[in-house]
Parts: structure tokens; sequence; C-alpha cells
């Protein structure tokens, strides 16, 4: 059963390319006719999620599948129900696949141990956000012309991940995509907010603007304000000054560099209005193309291709 | 029915530096006698040792019995039974239970429970502090008089250096060894796993090898200026070795343990988020299982200790971060440590194996083990050092199910384990 647990589990090329057809198809028809079947996919959220949620339920409309959408507080999880419990009666009420958001690293694999249908992570703690990432290297992939997938396309191209990189799945599932394009990746966030060890394949730095230097690609992370509440951070003045993406920052990345947030972005925070809203911004390009994504994610996983 | 004629071992005794070929007798719950070729007598049941070691029984001082209160994980006759199918016929049972060994009535309790229900000698380590709350030391006398052999917060560290300097005043005063789980919380507040590459990889929450230095040192500069005997559990750094080495070198009361699984698996053991690899210390880098080896090669540690943990499927079946610390130790580690000394450029003489896990720990703890002089108990393992088997979590006598072993193939076993002269374990797995 092909679950998506880790963005390396993930046969990028051929999604891409399927991606790609489901871009085409809902542009020409943004409600094309489905064959609607009685399949259910479980939404699991353990957390809260706005984009991820819709995006996954979108595309399980596209398959013609009904998304069963359960969120911890309005099910038996909070009569305390366990994980692999939860994820047993799914299956037994007869679910074609489950996605899974979980605010704890390595639930879904708690939840491939007991489950008879493909698991798919959409965000489990700090661990991985596959499909984000997924849905990020698309985007990259369309802005470069759709080259050849199964070739190293990011070769030479610099990419700046900016932010609390220690507690983001979206740094460590793009970390693993982007280097396998070929990409040069800079993980860059203040000292407290850096991983206990280097992450493969990666240069680490707190030094922003050596980071976005030259960059193709700067991808900002949002910032959980809790961080300052816990004492890693001193202000947020602090890392206004010395993280914010703006546009005085962006002028030292190369002319043509995007920008990138997974969102929910924090205007002003670690982003400002100019960038998020400017013309290198692909920021809402990267929501739209959370669908396409989605649905050949899902197609994959439910060994319909 | 209780005398044994043990014939043509390889009596291996630390106590008296023996290790000949030879026969021992076992009568009245004691050792009877040792000799070249002992004539059987009438009623004897005399077992053949050719090819086996014959030693004194393995001594574990670190296991959880989890009674009372927790009898779901283990109880005082499985964790008794897992002990002596693993070798073992003693063992040191922590006080973190509900509620917490830390009342003279409550140790004397497990004691008398213990004597009906555990085929395994059971010593009671009481808590340090009242309900482990690391505020208030306990009545240390009164323990002792209980029978406690020493005192120790265990998983929950006492986190003030004033607290835990009163508390070795007090356990120094009546010859109580301090027993500590060196851990400041403060820098391992919810961690899951060791920090290093492997949790910077899964986006787990790590605790620094400092968690563990920083109360080393701690205790370790206490237990000098209080002259209490000072035990550290589980040892699991490189530079926790180093500050072992350097402390007893001052001429600090200190001994230490490690546990088989930080001789033998890394971080690396997480990397699936397997939660029978998730432990408190957890299991850190190639270099530490390096130092740590040393440190047992140099003597700089005195003893293995398990920190037998058992803790029930549904528990451990949680998600990582969620998932109890802990693991079991008493069936797999006399295999394991075998595997870990063959593994060594110039392996242990087996003689220095059965001291690393019966002789020392028993003299370190002051119990009546360890040793096959006459007149002492006879509680005695028979091991086979050729067996070899498979570790099956699913036939464990434990009443958990939690190794990260499980599947491994080890060499060397307990055949007939003795407590107090009654046979009490014998492998029929074969």
């Amino acid at each position: 059963m092909p679950h998506i647990v880790t963005a390396a589990e993930l046969p990028v090329a051929e999604l891409l390319i399927r991606a790609e057809q489901w871009r085409t198809r809902l542009q020409a028809n943004p409600a094309p006719p489905v064959q609607p079947r009685a399949a259910l996919i479980a939404l699991l959220f353990y957390e809260p999620s706005t984009r991820t949620r819709a995006a996954f339920e979108q595309a399980c409309v596209l398959l013609g599948c009904h998304p069963l959408v359960i969120t911890a507080e309005a099910s038996s999880i909070v009569k305390g129900e366990s994980l692999q419990d939860t994820v047993r009666t799914l299956c037994a009420q007869g679910v074609r696949g489950i996605v899974i958001r979980h605010p704890q690293a390595g639930a879904p694999v708690a939840a491939v141990q007991v489950a008879d249908a493909p698991i798919l992570n959409a965000g489990d703690g700090a661990h991985e956000h596959p499909t984000q990432a997924l849905l990020d290297l698309y985007t990259l992939w369309r802005r470069y012309g759709m080259p050849d997938p199964t070739t190293r396309w990011l070769a030479g191209r610099k990419v700046a991940i900016v932010g609390d990189i220690r507690h983001s799945r979206v740094a460590r599932s793009n970390l693993t995509l982007l280097t396998q394009a070929g990409a040069e990746v800079w993980l860059c966030a203040p000292p407290t907010l850096l991983p206990d060890a280097p992450l493969p394949h990666a240069t680490h730095t707190h030094d922003t603007d050596a980071a976005i230097r030259d960059a193709d690609v700067v991808m900002a992370l949002r910032l959980q304000t809790e961080r300052m509440a816990q004492g890693l951070l001193p202000s947020l003045n602090a890392y206004r000054r010395d993280y914010q993406i703006n546009a005085e920052r962006l002028r030292l990345a190369k002319p043509d560099c995007v920008v990138m947030h997974p969102g929910p972005i924090q205007r002003g925070v670690e982003i400002d209005d100019a960038v998020a809203d400017g013309a290198q911004s692909l920021i809402l390009e990267q929501v739209r193309n959370g669908v396409s994504v989605r649905v050949a994610a899902l197609e994959y996983a439910l060994g319909e291709w | 029915m209780n005398r044994y004629l043990l014939k043509n071992g390889r009596l291996l005794d630390p106590s008296q530096s023996l290790d000949a070929r030879g026969d021992l007798r076992l009568r009245d719950g004691r050792i009877a006698e040792r000799g070249d070729a002992l004539t059987p007598e009438p009623g004897e049941t005399v077992i053949d040792c050719t090819e086996c070691w014959v030693a004194p029984g393995l001594v574990d001082i670190h296991v959880h019995l989890r009674e009372p209160g927790q009898s779901h994980k283990e109880t005082l006759q499985t964790g008794g039974a897992a002990a002596v199918a693993g070798g073992f016929t003693s063992v040191c049972c922590m006080p973190n239970t509900e509620p917490p060994l830390d009342s003279p009535t409550l140790v004397r309790e497990i004691y008398a429970r213990a004597e009906r229900e555990s085929p395994c000698r059971v010593y009671v380590v009481a808590a340090l502090t009242q309900g482990m709350r690391g505020e208030t030391p306990c009545d240390y006398h009164a323990l002792k008089q209980a029978g406690a052999v020493a005192c120790s917060d265990d998983a929950f560290p006492v986190q003030s250096a004033e607290v835990m300097r009163r508390a070795m005043l007090g356990c120094a005063a009546y010859g109580l060894p301090v027993v500590t789980h060196c851990e400041d919380k403060s820098l391992s507040e919810g961690a899951s796993m060791h920090a290093g590459a492997v949790s910077a990889r899964l986006g787990l929450k790590g605790a620094p090898a400092s968690a563990e230095t920083v109360q080393i040192a701690r205790n370790a500069l206490l237990a000098h200026e209080t002259g209490c005997h000072l035990h550290v559990q589980h040892l699991s750094t490189a530079l926790g070795v180093a500050l072992v080495r350097f402390f007893k070198g001052l001429g600090v009361r200190l001994t230490t343990e490690v546990a088989p699984h930080h001789l033998l698996l890394t971080d690396e053991a997480c990397a699936a988020f397997d939660t029978d690899a998730k432990m408190n210390p957890p299991l850190r880098t190639e270099a530490d299982c390096d130092a740590l080896t040393q440190g047992v090669l140099e003597g700089v540690i005195d003893c293995i200790a398990t920190d037998h943990a058992p803790h029930a499927p549904f528990e451990k079946a949680q998600p990582f971060p969620s998932a109890p610390f802990g693991i079991l130790g008493l069936e797999t580690a006399l295999g394991c440590i075998l595997h870990w000394n063959r593994q060594l450029p110039q392996p242990l003489a087996p003689l220095q194996i059965v001291n690393l896990m019966s002789t020392a720990p028993a003299r370190l703890m002051g119990l009546p083990a360890g040793t096959l002089q006459r007149g002492a108990p006879a509680d005695v393992v028979v091991i086979d050092p050729n067996r070899r088997w498979m570790v099956d979590a699913a036939r464990m006598r434990s009443r958990s199910r939690n190794t990260p072993f499980n599947g491994w193939e080890l060499v060397g076993k307990a055949r007939e384990t003795f407590v107090g002269g009654a046979l009490v374990h014998r492998d029929d797995s074969a």
C-alpha cells in the first residue's frame, strides 16, 4: 500500500506531470464532471488547518470520493480514543484512505502500523509535510518552464528557507525534494531555532543576508509567536530586524528571485506587505497549486495509476 | 528435593577469583561444598554442567517491577519470572510506583509480597524525597530499618541542589547509597530522544548530553562535600564517563552502571519512530557507545544494570512523543552483554563478565549475593555460553513486550537458575 509519510517516498517526477494534467483540466473547467462512487476518504485533523484541509477536500470531490472530515474536538478523540483505535475504526468503516494532520512527529507512522488503507501525512509535528513540499516544488517547476522532472532540474539554483527551521515540517520535507532536484539549499534561523544538528545536504546559518544573497528562491516560514513566550527569541522586533523578508533584503537576491511561503502568512512578522503582495511573490500561486498536487497525490495513494 | 549437585561446570566466582572446572553442591538453601569430583549423595539431583558456566546468580540493581499501582505493566511475579529466566537471582526495584515507595510501611509490604510472589530475590530502593516530589527528604532511618538498600527518585531526579545536599547528608548518616538518574530537566523538557542528527531529521525534541552531565557533575560535587555514597544510574554519555573517571580520581565515593542497550544501540534505532527504542536517558551516538565500552574496560563503570522498564503494548503504541520511556532488560541482558563482549578486540574473560553482572553490583549495593563461597545462599546460575537463541518478545516472561532486541539472534543464555537452593528456572525453549 503506497502510504505517504515522508517526502522521500514520493514518486516526484510522475506526480509533477499528473499535477500538471489536473491543473490543465481544472483550468478548462473548474468543476469538471466526476463519476461519483461510494468511496470515503477520511481527513483526520488533530490540528487546525485551512488550506491543506480545503485542498484535500476538493481533491476527494474531484476523484468522486466523499471526504469524511474528522477533527479532534468533534470526535471520540476527546473521549480518549487513541490514534491507532481511531484509525482501526475508520478502516472498519471502509474508508479508502486516511489523510492525517497531527501535532506530534511520527503520528502517521503509528497510524500505518494498524491501517489497511493508505495513510497520507498532511503534516506531523515538526517532522514532515510531504504534499506541501510537493506543491512548492511543483510551483517552482512551472516557474522554470517545466523541465524534464527526472533530471536535476534545480541544479545551479540557490534556495534560502528562512524562519523557524527547528520546528518546521515544511522545511524538512522541502529540503528532501529540493536537494533531490539538485538545488543548493540554505537554512536560515535564529541560533535557538536551528535543528539539534545540521540537516543533510544543507548549509545552515543565522545570517539572513548571507542566505538570501544571490538566491533564486526565498521561502519564508511562519513564526509562531509562542516562541517569544518560550524564551527562544528576545522580541518580535529583534526577529523582524534580523529575519524578516522585506524589499530591502530581497535586493540581495537575484533580480528574478521568487518568494514563497507555505502560509498562513503573518504580515509584518516574517514577511512584509510589499514582498507578500509583490511581483516576485508566488504565495497565492502555491495555494492555487495545492489542489492539483493533492489530487495527484491522492490518486497515487489510492493506487489509481 | 532441594539438593543439587552441579557436575563438571566451569565455576566462575569473582569473589574468590575462582575460574576452574569442578562440582558444586547446593544443600539446605546454601552452597554446601565445592570439589573437583564430588560423589552424588542419595536424594540429590545431579545436573551435568559440562560446557556451561556455573556462576553466582546475576544481580540487577536497577529494575522497575511496577507494584504497587501499575500491575498492568509488570508484577512482582512476572518481573521475578523474567529475572530468573534471564539468570538473575537478586534485583533492586525502583520506587517510582503508585504510590511511590517513600514510607517504611510500603517498603515492608514489598518485601513481604516479594517473598511470597517473586521467584527472584527483591531488594527495595526507597524514594529519596517524599512523594518523589524533590522537595522534602524521606525518613532515611526508618527506611533503612524497613530494609531499603538505597534511596533514589530515579526518573524524577531532584532538581534542587540544596534538596539533594540534604538528602545526601541524611543517607550518608544511615549508610544508604544515593542512587541518581542524572538529568537536568530544564535541558530535557519535552524531549523524547537524544538531541542530535536523528532528532533533527525527525523533528523530535531532543535531550542534549549536557542534561545528563550537568547533574552528574553537580551530584558528584555534593557527594564530595557530604561524604555520601553516590551511585550514578545508566550512564549514557562519553563526557559522563569522563566525569565519573575524574570524580573517582578525586576520591569521591562514586559508583556507576551502564545498561546493555546503551552499549549496543545508538539514536539511529529511533529513526523509524520505533517507540521500543525510546528510553531515558536516550540512546545516543556511536562515540558515546565507544566511550561507555572504554569505561567498562577501564573499570570506571562498575557494573551492568538493565533499567528493566516494562510498559504495556497500548502505552507504547502511541505516537513517539507520547509513548512512555523505557524498555525491558532482564531477559536479554546476559545475551546482549555476551554479544557486546564478542565484538570487542580483546573480549573480557568470563570471570569479568560475571563480576560486572553479579559480584560487583551486589557488593556496591551491599547485597548478600554475587558469591559461591561455602555457606552463602545458593543463588546460582548455570549459563550455556554457546546457546544460540532468538529474542522473541511474544515469549517473554515479563508482562510487557517492549524490547528493541526483538528478533535479535543472541548466543549465551541462562540454562538453570537457583534461588536459595531451589530450581526456579530451567530453559526448556531448546
